[in-house]
């Protein structure tokens, strides 16, 4: 077996908090559905700040424990039950993800406000409702350690995802919703009938007990196969993106934020779930070098396409395609360090670090998308002009996460995408290498225009079409800043990434 | 050939043949009733695969519930039916379709074919455990002991989706009545089915739910059938869908995974862990948290069908 994982499997101390990791969001679900209105709000932010803390205790009970956290659910230990575990991996994302969470309520605070007069309306009270069910579903992607609990997690999020589209009220925007949905379903069913066939061939669904038995053979090549493609129209890989730049685009700024910054990273987590800890002896290094071939494509299309484009929101949501394809570099590359015999943490970490500059950064940059366009009126990206001097630091913001995006330093952009790199280079992969660099070119150049056209000065006697609350701003920069400053994390006292991932040097790698 | 291979046989080439035309068909509406058929054909394989329980589901959910879905989708679609054959697929993405269909058959037939016999399975281990949860039926001991979790957020999804269609309400109608006001005539068929029918269904709805925890049968097969009962009623005319601002509807929705939740985190003082049951308390717990999901499921299903607040809500 290539990866020795914690071998306990009994609740430790602080498993409980995972249990509250993912139902608290759900029970802000349906708490919000009684109030309704204001009410539901009201439960949403307390939610924010619970969900906060259960994740910094998680986070300090790891350390501590040095250890995955798990929780035996029902105490039927799994075959039979369902464990949840929480290991570095993990962890780390749901940190990330609440600390993303918070920034963007508190910028939706101003978007979703139930208006005076009213004792409820339909945009506000669902915006509030779906975001706390997709905080609960990554929440139990992340931390949930059996095969079908993880489709209902890939399930729920689907549902709590695809009505954020749609949530402006558009006509045009159902297109892309429902566009959305059916390739959300689509790999939900390939997902779920990979699982169905694991469970037949191994009798087992927990990811520890597979892991132990799955061995390379037909049934789980055809399960791997199933699985990753049902991951990959999920998280929009290219070529099958199609269905995110118009949903992403067309929804409201913080429901924007919510579906590129976080929902993607949903599945794509899972997909590297399977790769290193389900399949890590089943897959090949060609199979790896595939998907970060996909990547690649997504970052050279996604970067051109993002060039073209007219609207600000369209130019961030191309944006999103091609951030999407760096975060498959990492699979050749943890393959390439692992047949090397060197510790793959390396990569992992670029990946993961990758993930979660982008979601601080995108979050920051659909919200400051929505800033300006609630400034000025439009998006045009042409027409910019006189936006860095009505919104100054939100501008501040945009560049700032454009430049986490670019890779510049100490950005956690430039942090990811120097692991990656030196990953390359000790794998003699250098053409991810020469991806990687074009990629910056190309996002330098758009971020560069969008900053330059919004510095101009405005025309005389222009005045902005609407004032935007200063919180909002302050929300949108320091998600910015989360981003620019992440690169700090390699200062981090404690490999957190590797709590509960003992990596040994592996020979699984043909 | 006996008489059991002789059926199955035909119940295989029917499935096939009707999956064909569901495929082949060009008119929405017929697609919408081959779909229901072949939900009703799954059910009999079911069957004759000796799981009752997936057969009791397929037929409620697959052929029932998704069917009237479906039609009522359908009969949304009818008008704009005409205008939408110019943006029909061409071949080369009907082609492209057909490829994938075709791949992902043969990588489940490769998986299907190379699955170890006897394959492994866990429900030795379910039944052994059976006696500890006081259910008779393995699949309910299933649902809501072993993967209790799972059951919990299951019903959390399907309120999503019924959040889902709201979430498409026309912004004045927000807080109204789900669906159009339905008229029928009062001395006609529909009528008269909506009075006499009710009373039958509600009481197979109920013992369809009751001997879920000893025999096949179960809440969702169960709600289904009094939701039917309910839509029944109403585009009968004799009622109509409460508006959605309503406390007391959003108290029954949510009521089912409420209590679930608080019967789950209880378990973690009186049981040592969430979701699991005291000694000897397994099965009126477990019977408990089926009862407050009926009146969630019976009302989500049938505003699902139902549809998107579309009148003003009363002032």
């Amino acid at each position: 077996m290539p990866h020795s994982l914690s071998t306990q499997d009994v609740t430790s101390p602080g498993g409980l908090l995972l249990v509250l990791a993912v139902l608290i969001p759900f029970i802000g679900v349906l708490a919000g559905m009684i109030l309704g209105g204001r009410g539901a709000q009201r439960v949403a932010f307390a939610i924010l700040a619970a969900g906060l803390a259960i994740a910094i205790a998680i986070a300090d009970a790891l350390v501590q424990s040095g250890d995955t956290v798990v929780y035996i659910l029902g105490d039927w230990a799994p075959p039979l039950g369902v464990a949840l575990r929480a290991d570095g991996l993990a962890v780390i994302m749901l940190l990330a993800i609440a600390v993303v969470i918070g920034g963007i309520g508190v910028y939706a605070r101003g978007d979703f406000g139930t208006p005076p007069g009213v004792r409820e309306a339909r945009a506000p009270l669902m915006f509030w409702l779906l975001l706390l069910a997709v905080w609960g579903s990554l929440n139990l992607v992340f931390v949930s350690g059996d095969l079908f609990t993880l489709y209902v997690a890939l399930e729920l999020l689907t549902f709590a995802g695809v009505p954020l589209v749609s949530l402006g009220g558009q006509p045009e925007t159902l297109r892309s919703a429902l566009r959305y949905l059916l390739y959300a379903l689509f790999g939900s069913v390939l997902y779920l009938l990979g699982a169905v066939l694991l469970y037949g061939a191994y009798g087992t669904l927990d990811i520890l007990l597979l892991a132990a038995r799955v061995h390379p053979e037909p049934v789980t090549w055809a399960a791997a196969a199933l699985m990753t493609v049902g991951l990959l129209a999920k998280t929009a890989l290219f070529p099958l993106h199609l269905w995110l730049p118009p949903a992403h685009a067309g929804a409201p700024a913080a429901a924007s934020a919510v579906l590129s910054g976080l929902v993607i990273k949903g599945s794509w987590f899972l997909a590297v779930r399977l790769w290193l800890d389900v399949f890590a002896g089943v897959v090949t290094l060609p199979s790896a070098q595939m998907l970060a071939a996909l990547g690649a494509a997504a970052i050279l299309v996604g970067n051109i396409v993002a060039l073209r484009q007219a609207r600000l929101k369209l130019l961030i949501a191309y944006s999103t395609v091609a951030q999407i394809g760096y975060l498959f570099l990492m699979f050749p590359l943890a393959a390439g360090l692992a047949a090397a015999q060197i510790d793959s943490t390396a990569a992992v970490n670029g990946g993961m670090l990758q993930a979660i500059s982008h979601a601080t950064a995108k979050a920051a940059m659909f919200m400051a998308a929505g800033l300006i366009y609630t400034t000025l009126g439009h998006d045009r990206i042409a027409d910019l002009r006189g936006a860095a001097r009505a919104l100054p630091m939100t501008l501040l913001a945009f560049a700032l996460g454009g430049a986490s995006l670019i890779g510049l330093p100490p950005s956690g952009g430039f942090l990811a995408k120097w692991l990656l790199v030196s990953a390359a280079i000790t794998t003699a992969q250098w053409w991810w290498v020469l991806v990687m660099l074009v990629g910056g070119l190309l996002t330098s150049a758009y971020v560069f225009i969008v900053v330059v056209r919004a510095m101009a000065p405005a025309p005389e006697g222009w005045t902005p079409r609407a004032r935007v609350p200063h919180y909002q701003q302050v929300a949108v920069l320091a998600l910015a800043l989360c981003s620019f400053l992440l690169g700090m994390a390699a200062f981090c006292p404690v490999d957190v990434a590797r709590i509960g991932r003992a990596v040994v040097p592996e020979i699984g790698w043909p | 050939m006996t008489l059991a291979l002789a059926v199955d046989i035909s119940l295989t080439l029917l499935v096939l043949a009707v999956a064909g035309w569901i495929i082949a068909v060009r008119d929405t509406f017929a697609a919408v009733i081959g779909f229901v058929a072949y939900g009703l054909l799954l059910a009999l394989i079911w069957v004759r695969l000796a799981a009752p329980d997936v057969a009791l589901t397929e037929a409620a959910i697959g052929g029932g519930l998704t069917g009237a879905l479906l039609i009522g989708a359908a009969g949304r679609l009818r008008k704009t039916e005409a205008a939408t054959r110019a943006e029909y697929p061409g071949v080369l993405i009907r082609t492209l379709a057909a490829i994938l269909a075709v791949t992902v058959a043969a990588a489940l037939a490769v998986g299907v074919l190379a699955l170890p016999d006897p394959a492994p399975t866990l429900a030795p281990a379910a039944v052994a455990s059976l006696a500890t949860t006081g259910v008779g039926n393995p699949v309910t001991a299933v649902l809501l002991a072993f993967r209790s979790m799972d059951t919990l957020l299951e019903a959390i999804v399907v309120l999503l989706a019924l959040l889902g269609v709201w979430s498409l309400a026309p912004d004045r109608a927000w807080g109204g009545y789900p669906g159009p006001r339905h008229h029928a005539d009062p001395d006609g068929i529909l009528a008269y089915l909506a009075r006499f029918l009710p009373p039958i269904g509600i009481i197979v709805g109920l013992y369809i739910f009751w001997i879920g925890a000893d025999l096949p049968g179960g809440k969702f097969q169960g709600a289904t059938i009094l939701a039917a009962m309910w839509l029944l009623v109403i585009e009968a005319g004799l009622a109509d869908t409460p508006p959605i601002s309503r406390t007391w509807l959003r108290v029954l929705l949510v009521i089912g995974p409420l209590v679930f939740i608080a019967i789950g985190f209880a378990g973690s003082i009186t049981a040592g862990a969430v979701l699991a049951y005291p000694e000897g308390y397994a099965k009126p717990l477990i019977v408990a948290i089926e009862i407050a999901l009926m009146p969630t499921l019976v009302l989500t299903l049938a505003l699902l069908v139902a549809g998107t607040p579309q009148r003003m809500p009363p002032q």
